[in-house]
């Protein structure tokens, strides 16, 4: 779970196989070992010997996969919780309004598809943001592109919120410069 | 008298969030067409969910449930919005056509 190296890592990956498989095995393996310990709660040795196992497997997994390097890097993990905090306000009070809309006798629901615009953002923040966007009822991420996000919602006006760009520059912050 | 405090509190958190995977589930039977029932459903599994594992969490004993209940909230929170976003896209790439006021429901 951490960055790519700089250099060509195909060259590298030809030439030390061995060395760089373990090396990116050691640099991946603490989060999913801490995460095992943490549900497992049980330290007799069998049990041990398969978590460790099972540790190297989702490694194995994850390098074959090639998402070794969208993992987090530690400022942005510090960031995230704030940004998690507000995200959960905003969720609270969307979802209030969907649910006054899904209770009123006569619903007047005005459904619209509008692309809002998306650029300038890393690979990261741009899932981080079309997450939001699903997350909080009355917006619905469609499609992702690369500079805009097709988003359905329940009225022009939650599309609108979302042009006025309060919950990207937050995204923004968060990602921030390294 | 703390522990009064924590009980009641979880309690509301409870009921609150029964409330919401309610009006979830209402949403989902009154809504018009496909994408406006995702977005029903989005009350159940954002805020429902998250309010009652908050107030389960106001309940537990052993810092072990605590951290479980977390991770299952870091998880909801995660795996949700993008099933929701892959079962949009594909409903969308499938062409199914967005309700429009005055449309009959489907």
């Amino acid at each position: 779970m951490t960055q790519l190296n700089s250099e060509n890592p195909l060259a590298e990956r030809r030439r030390r196989p061995w060395v760089n498989a373990v090396r990116s095995l050691l640099r991946m393996a603490p989060v999913p070992a801490l995460f095992w310990l943490a549900l497992s709660g049980h330290y007799d040795p069998l049990l041990l010997t398969l978590g460790a196992v099972s540790v190297v497997v989702v490694c194995w997994l994850i390098r074959r996969s090639g998402l070794a390097h969208h993992g987090l890097t530690l400022p942005f993990a510090l960031r995230l919780p704030r940004y998690c905090l507000w995200l959960s306000g905003q969720v609270f009070i969307t979802a209030c309004v969907v649910v006054r809309k899904v209770w009123s006798p006569r619903m007047d629901l005005r459904p619209v598809v509008e692309p809002t615009p998306a650029a300038d953002l890393s690979e990261r923040s741009l899932v981080v943001y079309a997450n939001s966007i699903t997350l909080t009822p009355g917006t619905l991420s469609l499609a992702v592109h690369d500079d805009s996000i097709e988003v359905h919602s329940l009225k022009a006006a939650d599309i609108d919120a979302l042009d006025e760009g309060a919950m990207l520059s937050r995204v923004r912050r968060t990602e921030a410069r390294r | 008298m703390t522990l009064i405090v924590l009980d009641v509190l979880s309690g509301i958190l409870l009921v609150a969030g029964a409330l919401f995977l309610l009006s979830g589930a209402v949403g989902l039977l009154r809504f018009p067409d496909f994408y406006t029932r995702i977005h029903a459903v989005g009350v159940t599994d954002a805020v429902g969910a998250g309010l009652i594992l908050l107030g389960l969490l106001l309940r537990t004993t052993g810092w072990e449930t605590g951290i479980r209940l977390v991770i299952i909230l870091f998880f909801m929170a995660l795996t949700s919005p993008t099933a929701t976003h892959i079962l949009a896209h594909a409903a969308r790439r499938d062409g199914v056509r967005v309700w429009r006021k005055g449309d009959p429901r489907r």
